[in-house]
């Protein structure tokens, strides 16, 4: 060996095994390209559509619509003492966070498999630049919740200054789960057909467009099992100032979020090294 | 690598480096859906039998700084997954690699460039894609727009540029990276003849510069011209180290064929030899100008009708330039009983242009069973250009596999003479320019 002289090598490829670091600091160097990626499924998703960016709204108001009808108009469920369309409305923008969160990072490794065999960068930028399209479309349709609410005029509560948390805990645990989705994806693609199907199961687990005091006080303690359930809760309650869901539940709903955002990104880094040979 | 004078200084140090990959051994084959769902339903839970593949196995070199080092092999030797590794895609199963400086790699032209995007937009992710910071795409975006050459469509989705057009505009981000080692797999083998020179310039100013330039190609010419080092992987292992011109000579004197395993079994046919033949010698690098023989042996366990073999004879990039079939003048030959048979297809020299062929093989029965696609079993050879051919502009690209023997007549003519015949003022001829496909 001729080492003699040289200096420290600027980087040194071994095999790694076991868990790794996060390394966020190596996903905030990349953070141009974390936007850039974002930037492109935002550039991209509306592109020849007759709407456009309407769709950000009318999504959101539609689904409300749909719900609104059938279970407030055929199942005749309660709205607890705000207007129907918006208890649906608030229990949905909560929703869709949770959703789109876990339904775009689930899929982005395998939708850019092309990326991850071909070049190297941070693997953790590819879903967490998902998360960007996500704020947006939750930053408009809380707008549209704001406007509603003048409509219907509906009070505002202080509490509504809670909402980032409930909105911070529900991608933590969207993206946990995400995160597990996508590692996992690469070998099996599978998991592209459960989550889907887990998500739609979610939906109707959950009080979206119920209250969790509709469900048969026995099934409750069951319900709660569920994180996302209470975080529902808080998040309309919140809004709408109705009551919010008991504090042991609520602080039961954030260690489980966070606990699986960690897990689910630590996963990640232990399974991300077999990527590029896998996908 | 270090009987560089200039300096002693290392860019890159391969010490023990391997990697294995797993895979599923030939599964029990079931013909029907059926059949596999029951073979699941009998055993949910069995693992499939796997085998472990070394792609590569104990590889050890060092690269001074301001090398430009061509990786030579046969396909599967482990070029691929040695730049992969180099640039951080995937990581070593064994070994260590110390890298003293920032490595940029291109392995793909064009990766992430998305066809809705405009040609601008596409630079910047780009860009990013390949390591760059947006401020650093700032600073080169006007190098870069001029040397891709397509100032005037910065404005359009890439999806209405011609292939010409997108790949140069990549490669003209990816000539901008500035990384200290460069690591560039096969992606010269694009664009226009006049792009190619420039991107063979860039390389060069690259290693001028200092920088170091890791490169993989199959194309001897180019390899030769721009890489006075190199390294030669043979199954996963260094065969050897050292100038180009040697490792090209070793590398093409070992006459070894690409790929496939035989035998090969499908149906009734059992394929046992498949090479190609010059001098009654089996060769992996064809003389162009003598004509070479394509030899397959292959066994019929029973009679067979409307049986046809053949081979398809493609350019490196995957483009039929021909098809020929044993029956495709001899309509008897359909029907062949039992036996041994050996077929040999004779192809004349001065045929191809001077470059990479692959051969497929094909064997099949007319309209009822393909048993050997031509994918399946195949042979590379290289064709080298034939003993008067003009070789003095080595790294012109030419786009083109047939070869016409020289049937120009050059004569001066005057230009007044409008009877045709030929007089003594000079004139200018139109160039004779390949064909260049893909052009913007």
């Amino acid at each position: 060996m001729t080492t003699a002289g040289n200096a420290e090598p600027y980087l040194t490829i071994r095999p790694r095994s076991g868990w790794a670091a996060l390394n966020l600091l190596e996903v905030w160097q990349f953070r141009d390209l974390l936007f850039s990626l974002a930037g492109r499924d935002l550039k991209l998703r509306y592109r020849q559509t007759a709407l456009g960016a309407a769709w950000v709204i009318l999504q959101p108001l539609m689904a409300a619509g749909i719900f609104s009808f059938v279970f407030g108009s055929v199942a005749k469920l309660p709205s607890h003492g705000v207007p129907r369309f918006l208890f649906t409305y608030a229990g949905l923008l909560a929703w869709n966070a949770f959703s789109s969160t876990l339904g775009r990072a689930s899929t982005c490794l395998v939708g850019s498999s092309q990326l991850v065999s071909k070049v190297y960068f941070p693997r953790l930028v590819l879903p967490l630049s998902t998360l960007v399209s996500t704020f947006i479309d939750i930053a408009v349709a809380f707008a549209m919740m704001l406007v509603l609410m003048a409509l219907y005029r509906q009070p505002l509560h202080w509490v509504i200054l809670l909402l980032p948390v409930w909105m911070g805990l529900i991608c933590c645990l969207a993206m946990g789960a995400g995160l597990y989705a996508s590692a996992l994806m690469v070998s099996y693609r599978d998991v592209g057909y459960i989550v889907p199907v887990l998500t739609q199961f979610l939906l109707y687990a959950s009080p979206v467009a119920y209250a969790l005091a509709d469900v048969p006080a026995h099934l409750q303690s069951v319900y709660v099992l569920n994180p996302l359930c209470s975080l529902l809760e808080a998040f309309r309650g919140s809004i709408l100032g109705m009551d919010f869901p008991a504090i042991g539940s609520l602080v039961y709903a954030a260690i489980v979020s966070i606990l699986a955002f960690v897990i689910g990104a630590f996963a990640f880094r232990k399974m991300e090294r077999r990527f590029a040979d896998v996908i | 690598m270090s009987s560089k004078e200039s300096s002693g200084d290392l860019a890159v140090s391969v010490r023990g480096v391997s990697k294995s990959y797993t895979i599923a051994r030939n599964r029990t084959s079931h013909v029907t859906l059926t059949e596999a769902m029951l073979h699941r339903l009998r055993r949910p839970f069995a693992r499939e039998p796997q085998d472990t593949f070394w792609a590569l196995n104990d590889v050890n070199f060092d690269i001074q700084k301001g090398d430009v080092v061509g990786i030579i092999g046969r396909n599967g030797a482990g070029k691929s997954t040695l730049l992969k590794i180099l640039s951080r895609i995937t990581e070593p199963t064994a070994g260590q690699i110390d890298l003293f400086g920032r490595v940029g790699s291109l392995l793909e032209v064009g990766t992430g460039f998305h066809p809705e995007l405009t040609g601008r937009e596409n630079v910047y992710l780009n860009g990013q894609i390949l390591g760059m910071r947006k401020k650093e795409i700032d600073r080169e975006f006007d190098a870069i727009v001029e040397f891709s050459g397509v100032e005037a469509f910065l404005e359009t989705p890439v999806k209405r540029f011609s292939s010409g057009m997108a790949v140069r505009l990549a490669f003209a981000v990816a000539a901008h990276l500035n990384p200290e080692i460069l690591v560039v797999d096969e992606v010269l083998a694009v664009g226009d003849l006049q792009f190619q020179r420039r991107c063979l310039g860039k390389l060069d100013e690259v290693s001028r510069q200092g920088r170091t330039v890791i490169f993989v190609s199959h194309d001897m010419r180019t390899l030769r011209n721009l890489c006075p080092r190199g390294v030669y992987l043979r199954d996963g292992c260094v065969a050897a180290v050292g100038p180009m011109e040697d490792l090209i000579r070793a590398y093409t004197s070992e006459q070894e064929h690409d790929g496939t395993r035989l035998p090969v079994a499908s149906g009734p046919v059992m394929i046992r030899r498949f090479d190609v033949r010059q001098s009654d010698e089996r060769r992996a690098v064809i003389d162009g100008s003598d004509p070479f023989e394509v030899t397959v042996d292959f066994e019929l366990i029973h009679d067979v009708n409307l049986f046809r073999l053949g081979i398809y004879l493609k350019t490196a990039l995957g483009d039929t330039i021909a098809r020929s079939f044993t029956t495709d003048w001899r309509p008897e030959l359909e029907d062949l009983a039992a036996g041994h048979y050996r077929a040999t297809l004779s192809v004349p020299g001065c045929l191809l242009m001077p470059g990479v062929y692959r051969l497929g093989l094909h064997a099949s029965r007319y309209g009822i069973d393909t048993y050997i696609r031509d994918a399946d079993v195949q042979c590379e050879i290289t064709v080298m250009p034939p003993a008067s051919y003009n070789t003095a502009h080595p790294a012109e690209h030419v786009d083109a596999a047939v070869l016409l023997r020289d049937g120009w007549n050059v004569k001066r003519r005057n230009p007044d003479d409008t009877s045709g015949n030929t007089q003594r003022h000079q004139t200018t001829f139109p160039a004779i320019a390949a064909p260049a496909a893909g052009v913007g």
